[in-house]
C-alpha cells in the first residue's frame, strides 16, 4: 500500500505581478521580505514565496486573507512604473503530496526530472492533460492548477497514489 | 510430436508446477514456462491457423518475432487477442484460446482457402472487387470484413488500469543481454544516470543458450555476476518485462513494462509506460534469425534452429527425437550441438553451401552427423506431423535425391540485426555482402537537436555476431576493456534466397516468406512481374510485412526475393520504413490513467455543484459543462427551455456566465493595442463605460467578440467568448511578443479568478436594490456602464449589458464567493419567480434579438460585414488587425452571403444548417444554393420558428420568399426579414 496522502489546500493567496522583474523584487522584498528569486527558483518570507514564472512575471503565494494588504502595499511602491498587480488567490487550487513516494506518484503525471530540481525550483509543466506547477513544501510537493480543473486534478493525484 | 525432455531448462523450476486451460483443456507447465514452451511440452504442435488459407501452424521463433502463435489470453474485461505464446509467461490458470480458426483449431473449415490457394493470388481482391460498385458496400466488402482479422476484438471494457511513468537518464540501454548489460555498467561507472530495459523476464540474452564462454565463466555465471554489480549501483534503474518501443526526436524513447502479464495476481496496474528523455540510447536489441524458402517451410515442425535450441536449453521441451537441420551458415550447428546434448538425434544437416569448414562445423562432425554440402529441401513429407524431407540439389530444380526420415526440422537462413530502434528516427543502414544483412552504418545515426548521432547500436544489434564480435565492439563504443572470450572464425555464409535455386512454379507457390499474412515466393514473383517494383508497392500490393508481426521473419528475405526478379541488387531495392513500436502496443497502455472520469479535464465553473444538485441538463462548450436548460421533473428540455425564456422576458432569469473570457489588459499602451485587435475604436471608451467589440483574425475574418469595459486610463478588462478565453490570450501575447515588443502592455487571463453571473429581466434592478449597497438607478448605472462596488456582503463588478435585450446586469465575483452570491439571488429573487436558465435559453434570446454568435454565424470565412455588423468596424483607425483583409475584392462582391432573418411561411422551424435552394445546378450536377441557416430556433416569445442565416445579397431582399432544404421532406418556403424579431426598438433594455 501506498503511504502518500493528498490533501485539497484551502483557497491560498496569490498575487500576480507582470513588469521589470529587477522593480517588482524590490517592492516585493520591501513589503514581504522575499529576496529576488532566480530563474526558475521561488524564495521565501514571512510565510509568502516569491515565484519566478516567466521573463517579466511573479506570482507571490502568502496567505489569502493578506491578498489584500499586500496588493496594495505593493501597488503603491509601484504606482508610477509599467507593472501590473492582480489577485489571482480565487482562480486557481493548491494539493499538498506527502509520503516517501510522492514523487513517485508525480512521476506518473508531470514529465519532469525531479532530480535535476534544484531545492526551491518551481516547475511550471503539464500535469497529464492540464497545466499544473508544483514545488518543494516542507518534506512533501505542493501543486497548483486552475480552479476550473480542480477535480480532475485531485482525481488524478489520488489515482498516481494508489499504486 | 513435441514433449518435455526429462531434463533440462534453465528457465523452468520443476518444483513449481502449475495449470493453465488452452482452448478449454487443462494443461500442466511449470513455473517460468511462455505459453508456447508449455504447449509444446503438452504436445500441442499447431498453435494457430494462418490468416489468409487457415493453413495449421506451429511457432516458428521463441521471442517476440513469432509470427504464427498468435493467442487470445484472458477472459471478459481481461481478454487480449493476438498475444504472442512465446512472450506469454504462464501464470496459475491461465486461460488461453487459438484464433481464426472454426470450428477448432484441429478442423478448421476456413482451410479450403488453402486448397483453393491458387485461385488466391497477390493482389486478389484488387482485381477481383472491381465492379459493380453497389457491390463493393453490400457484398465484398462485409464478406472480406468477415473473413478478415486474426484475434477476435475484446467484447467487454478493459477491466485493468494503466499508468505512465516519465523517467530522465544520461543513457538509456535497451536489451538486456550480454552487449546491453556490459554497455550499462559502463555507463554506470562513468556516473551516468542508466536506465537498462528488457523485454523478456530473464536477462543475458541467448548468450547462456549458444554456450558461450566470457572471462573464463560460463555466460550464466558472467550474467549473474554483471546484473550483481548493477542491481548495487544506485545510478542504474533494471526494467524487466520492459520493452523499448520505439525511438522519437529529442532522445524521447517509449517503453512499455508489463506489470501483471505474467503472474496470475492481477491487482495493480497491467502495464506501465515509460516516456523516458535519454541523452543517448543504446540500442542492444540483439539479432533475428531468417527462415530459408523452401517448399512446405511454414509446416508445424518447420522450426527456426536458434528457437529449437531456446525451447530444448531454456525449457526442456523438444519439437521432435530426429531433427534435420537445413542451413546456409554455421550457427544452425550450435543446434546440433544442444540436440545431441539433449539425447535427440540429428539424422543429417542439409547445407546449401559448396564447403564449411570451421570449428564449430568439424566439432559437429566429429560427433557423427552426416553433413550434406550443396543440397536443399524440395520436399517436406509426412500428413499432419512431419515424416520426413526430401533432399534435392540447391544448385538444381528439386528432382529429389533422398529422402530423410525426421519429425522436426530446424532451418537458419543466416542472421539480421534488430535496427528497428536505430531506423525508427532516421538512422541509415549498410548491405553485408558476406554475411546478407543489414547493418547500422555509424556515419548516418539519427541526430538529436545539435545534428549529434544519439543512438548507438552495439553487440549483435550494430552486426557484431559472435560473441567475441560482440565483445569487442561493446568496448570500443564504450571505451572500456574487453572482457575476454575466445574468437571464432565460422565458415562463410552463402546468400541463399530460394531452396533450390531454381525452383519452379508449383515449389515457389509453397515457399513462405510472410507466415503470418501467407506471402509465398510467388507472390513477391507476381507483384515484380506486375510492375510493383518499388519495395513498399511490393509490400502493399502483396500484405508482405503487414501483419502484426511487421515482417521480422519476411522483410529481407522478401526484398531479396523481389531483388532477384527485379535483377537488381538487394541494397538497391532497399527496406521497407521500420516504424515503432517494434511490437504492438495496447491502446489501454497507451491511453494510461486517461479513462473513465481521467478520460478528459471537465472544465466546472465555480456554480457546477449547484447546477448539478438541481438537474441541470449538460452541455459541453469547449471543455467546460453549462447547463444547456433546467428540466423540471416530468418537463422536456424544449418545454424546459420555452419556461426559462418566458420567465426571463416577463419577470427575472438568472445565468452563470463565468466561463465567459476575462483577460486584463494593462499599460500605458493599452488603448492603443486594443485599437488594433478589435476591428472598432476602444481608445476612446470612457472609464467606467463597456463597449462591444469585434477581432479579427490577419485575413479579416470574424474570430471573437466580446464586451471590454474601460476599467481606467490605463486598464481595460476584455471579455471573450467562452471557448476563446486562452486563445485570445495566446493571440494577444503573441503580438505583444513578436510584433509590437516594445509596447508596454502586460495581459493577464483572469477569466478563473472571476465567476460571472447574469441577472436578466425586468426585475433584475429591484433584486439588486434589494441586496443593495450599490446604487444601480438607470441614472448611476446607464446601459452599457458598470460600476465596483459592495453589493449586499459582496465585492463586486456589475456591468449593465445584455445579450437579451432585456434590462441586464453581469455581477462579477472573486470564484470563491460565487455560490453564496449565486444564493443570496436567488433567495432575493423569489419574488419575482427568478429562474435559473441555460445555455439554449440564452441563444434562444439573443437569436429573437438578432444577435450574432461566434461558431454559429461565423465559421472562418465570415467577415463582420456580412454579419452587417459595420457599425462596428471602425472606418477612422489608420490600422487594425484584418483591415487589409476585409479590403480584398472577394469581400466587396455584392452576392456575397450575409446575415438576414428567416420566417417560415407556415411558422416551422427550419432546419439548422439547410440550404437555400437557387436555380439550376453546378458542374458536378448539384443543386445550386444561395444561402444557408446559422441558428434556427422556436421562439416561446413569438410562438413560432425564427432563423437567422446568410443569404446572397439578403439584406437587398427584404420580404422576398426562398426555400430551404429538409432531410428527407420537401424543402420550406421562408420570407427574408431582418434578423432583429423582437423588441426591434431596445424599449426593453432601455429602462
Amino acid at each position: 500500500m501506498s503511504d502518500i496522502s493528498v490533501t485539497a489546500l484551502p483557497p491560498l493567496g496569490m498575487i500576480t505581478l507582470r513588469g521589470d522583474l529587477v522593480l517588482l523584487a524590490k517592492a516585493v522584498a520591501k513589503v514581504t521580505g522575499c529576496a529576488k528569486p532566480d530563474q526558475r527558483l521561488s524564495t521565501t518570507s514571512n510565510g509568502c514565496r516569491l515565484i519566478w514564472m516567466s521573463p517579466d512575471e511573479y506570482m507571490l503565494v502568502c496567505d489569502h486573507i493578506d491578498v489584500a494588504d499586500i496588493t496594495a502595499k505593493i501597488s503603491v511602491a509601484l504606482q508610477k512604473e509599467f507593472a501590473t498587480i492582480a489577485d489571482v488567490s480565487d482562480a486557481r487550487a493548491a494539493f499538498d503530496l506527502a509520503g516517501t513516494e510522492a514523487q513517485v506518484a508525480l512521476s506518473r503525471l508531470v514529465p519532469v526530472d525531479f532530480a535535476a530540481m534544484a531545492p526551491t525550483e518551481v516547475r511550471r509543466t503539464r500535469m497529464a492533460q492540464v497545466p499544473a506547477a508544483l514545488w518543494r513544501e516542507g518534506q512533501g510537493w505542493r501543486v497548483i492548477c486552475f480552479r476550473s480543473v480542480s477535480r480532475y486534478a485531485e482525481d488524478l493525484l489520488r489515482n498516481a497514489a494508489r499504486t | 510430436m513435441s514433449t518435455r525432455l526429462a531434463k533440462g531448462g534453465r528457465l523452468i523450476n520443476r518444483d513449481r508446477p502449475l495449470g493453465i486451460r488452452f482452448d478449454g483443456r487443462w494443461m500442466r507447465a511449470y513455473q517460468g514456462d511462455t505459453l508456447a514452451s508449455a504447449l509444446l511440452a503438452n504436445g500441442q504442435l499447431v498453435m494457430g491457423r494462418s490468416f489468409k488459407y487457415h493453413r495449421p501452424r506451429s511457432v516458428m521463433a521463441c521471442g517476440p518475432e513469432e509470427p504464427n502463435a498468435l493467442m487470445g489470453i484472458g477472459q471478459g474485461g481481461r481478454f487480449e487477442p493476438n498475444r504472442r505464446a512465446t512472450q506469454q509467461i504462464v501464470y496459475e490458470g491461465l486461460e488461453a484460446r487459438s484464433q481464426n480458426a472454426w470450428p477448432s483449431l484441429d478442423f478448421d473449415i476456413g482451410r479450403v482457402n488453402d486448397w483453393g490457394a491458387r485461385f488466391l493470388p497477390a493482389g486478389f481482391y484488387y482485381k477481383t472487387f472491381l465492379a459493380p460498385r453497389p457491390f463493393w458496400k453490400h457484398v465484398f466488402e462485409p464478406f472480406i470484413r468477415r473473413a478478415a482479422g486474426l484475434g477476435a476484438a475484446p467484447a467487454e471494457p478493459d477491466e485493468d488500469r494503466y499508468e505512465y511513468t516519465y523517467a530522465h537518464c544520461d543513457t538509456l540501454v535497451v536489451g538486456g543481454g550480454i552487449a546491453g548489460l556490459l554497455a550499462a555498467r559502463a555507463a554506470s561507472e562513468r556516473g551516468e544516470r542508466v536506465v537498462l530495459v528488457e523485454q523478456a523476464a530473464h536477462w543475458g540474452g541467448r548468450a547462456p543458450v549458444d554456450g558461450v564462454v566470457i572471462d573464463d565463466l560460463p555466460a550464466d555465471v558472467w550474467v549473474k555476476n554483471a546484473m550483481e554489480v548493477l542491481e548495487k549501483a544506485e545510478n542504474v534503474t533494471m526494467l524487466p518485462h520492459c520493452e523499448g518501443s520505439g525511438v522519437y526526436d529529442h532522445g524521447y524513447v517509449l517503453c512499455n513494462e508489463s506489470l501483471t502479464d505474467h503472474i496470475a495476481e492481477k491487482a495493480g496496474p497491467r502495464q506501465r509506460v515509460w516516456r523516458v528523455r535519454a541523452k543517448h540510447v543504446v540500442t542492444a536489441t540483439g539479432a533475428i534469425e531468417r527462415p530459408l524458402a523452401f517448399p512446405g517451410n511454414d509446416r508445424p515442425g518447420v522450426v527456426l534452429a536458434s528457437a529449437l535450441r531456446d525451447y530444448v536449453v531454456n525449457y526442456g521441451v523438444s519439437l521432435g527425437d530426429r531433427t534435420v537441420i537445413v542451413t546456409n551458415n554455421d550457427d544452425a550447428y550450435r543446434t546440433a550441438l544442444a540436440l545431441l546434448e539433449a539425447g535427440l538425434q540429428v539424422p543429417a544437416i542439409i547445407d546449401a553451401r559448396g564447403a564449411a569448414d570451421s570449428t564449430l562445423v568439424n566439432e559437429v562432425r566429429g560427433l557423427g552427423v552426416n553433413v550434406h554440402l550443396e543440397r536443399g529441401i524440395a520436399k517436406v513429407i509426412g500428413g499432419d506431423t512431419i515424416t520426413g524431407v526430401a533432399v534435392c540439389l540447391q544448385a538444381g530444380e528439386g528432382a529429389v535425391l533422398q529422402e530423410i526420415g525426421c519429425d522436426c526440422i530446424a532451418m537458419s537462413g543466416g542472421w539480421s540485426p534488430v535496427v528497428h530502434l536505430w531506423s525508427h528516427c532516421g538512422g541509415k543502414l549498410n548491405w553485408d555482402e558476406a554475411r546478407a544483412m543489414f547493418y547500422p552504418d555509424p556515419t548516418r545515426p539519427p541526430t538529436d537537436g545539435n545534428g549529434e548521432g544519439f543512438v548507438t547500436p552495439i553487440g549483435a544489434a550494430s552486426g557484431a555476431l559472435t560473441t567475441a564480435e560482440v565483445l569487442a565492439n561493446v568496448a570500443e563504443t564504450m571505451d572500456i576493456a574487453a572482457p575476454a572470450t575466445e574468437a571464432e572464425t565460422p565458415a562463410p555464409l552463402a546468400p541463399i534466397w530460394m531452396m533450390p535455386q531454381g525452383a519452379g512454379p508449383e515449389l515457389r507457390a509453397k515457399m513462405w516468406l510472410d507466415y503470418q499474412n501467407d506471402v509465398k515466393v510467388s507472390d513477391l514473383r507476381l507483384a515484380a512481374q506486375e510492375g510493383f517494383e518499388s519495395v513498399e508497392h511490393a509490400k502493399r500490393y502483396t500484405t508482405l510485412g503487414m501483419a502484426t508481426d511487421q515482417g521480422k521473419l519476411s522483410n529481407i528475405n522478401g526484398l531479396a526475393v523481389l531483388a532477384d526478379r527485379l535483377d537488381e541488387s538487394i541494397p538497391k531495392v532497399g527496406t521497407t520504413t521500420f516504424r515503432p513500436p517494434y511490437t504492438p502496443v495496447t491502446i489501454g497502455a497507451l491511453a494510461g490513467e486517461a479513462k473513465g472520469d481521467l478520460f478528459q479535464p471537465i472544465r466546472r465553473t465555480p456554480l457546477h455543484d449547484w447546477h448539478d444538485a438541481n438537474g441541470a441538463y449538460w452541455e459541453p462548450v469547449g471543455q467546460w459543462r453549462r447547463p444547456y436548460c433546467y428540466p423540471k421533473p416530468g418537463e422536456s428540455h424544449a418545454d424546459a427551455v420555452a419556461r426559462e425564456v418566458k420567465n426571463t422576458r416577463q419577470s427575472l432569469g438568472i445565468l452563470d456566465a463565468s466561463t465567459l473570457g476575462k483577460l486584463l489588459v494593462r499599460g500605458p499602451d493599452a488603448a492603443r493595442f486594443l485599437d488594433m485587435v478589435y476591428t472598432n475604436m476602444m481608445s476612446s471608451l470612457k472609464p467606467g463605460r463597456c463597449r462591444y467589440g469585434l477581432m479579427c483574425d490577419e485575413n479579416g475574418f470574424l474570430m471573437d467578440d466580446g464586451v471590454v469595459a474601460r476599467i481606467d486610463d490605463q486598464t481595460f478588462l476584455c471579455h471573450t467568448t467562452s471557448g476563446g478565453a486562452e486563445h485570445i490570450h495566446i493571440w494577444m501575447e503573441d503580438w505583444l511578443q513578436c510584433e509590437w515588443w516594445d509596447w508596454k502592455v502586460h495581459v493577464v487571463n483572469l477569466t478563473e479568478q472571476f465567476a460571472q453571473i447574469a441577472l436578466v429581466g425586468p426585475s433584475a434592478r429591484n433584486v439588486l436594490e434589494a441586496l443593495g449597497g450599490m446604487d444601480v438607478s438607470a441614472g448611476a448605472l446607464p446601459f452599457m456602464g458598470w460600476v465596483e462596488g459592495r453589493l449586499g456582503d459582496f465585492n463586486v463588478k456589475v456591468y449593465r449589458i445584455s445579450f437579451s435585450g432585456e434590462l441586464s446586469y453581469e455581477i462579477a465575483v472573486p470564484a470563491n464567493q460565487a455560490q453564496a452570491l449565486w444564493m443570496a439571488l436567488l433567495e432575493a429573487g423569489v419574488a419575482d419567480d427568478i429562474t435559473p436558465y441555460g445555455t439554449e435559453a440564452l441563444h434562444v434570446m439573443r437569436a429573437e434579438k438578432g444577435f450574432v454568435m461566434i461558431g454559429d454565424e461565423t465559421d472562418g470565412t465570415v467577415i463582420p460585414q456580412d454579419l452587417g455588423l459595420d457599425w462596428a468596424v471602425s472606418k477612422k483607425k489608420d490600422d487594425f488587425l484584418g483591415k487589409r483583409g476585409q479590403q480584398r475584392a472577394e469581400f466587396q462582391k455584392p452576392d456575397r452571403w450575409k446575415l438576414v432573418g428567416l420566417e417560415t411561411l407556415d411558422g416551422s422551424v427550419l432546419e439548422d444548417g439547410a440550404y437555400a435552394i437557387a436555380d439550376g445546378t453546378n458542374d458536378n450536377g448539384q443543386t445550386n444554393t444561395q444561402g444557408r441557416v446559422t441558428s434556427t430556433y422556436y421562439s416561446p416569445t413569438l410562438e413560432r420558428g425564427i432563423a437567422m442565416g446568410l443569404v446572397a445579397n439578403g439584406p437587398q431582399r427584404m420580404g422576398e420568399v426562398i426555400k430551404f432544404t429538409r432531410i428527407g421532406k420537401d424543402p420550406v418556403a421562408a420570407r427574408i426579414v431582418s434578423p432583429v424579431f423582437y423588441d426591434p426598438d431596445g424599449e426593453k433594455q432601455n429602462v
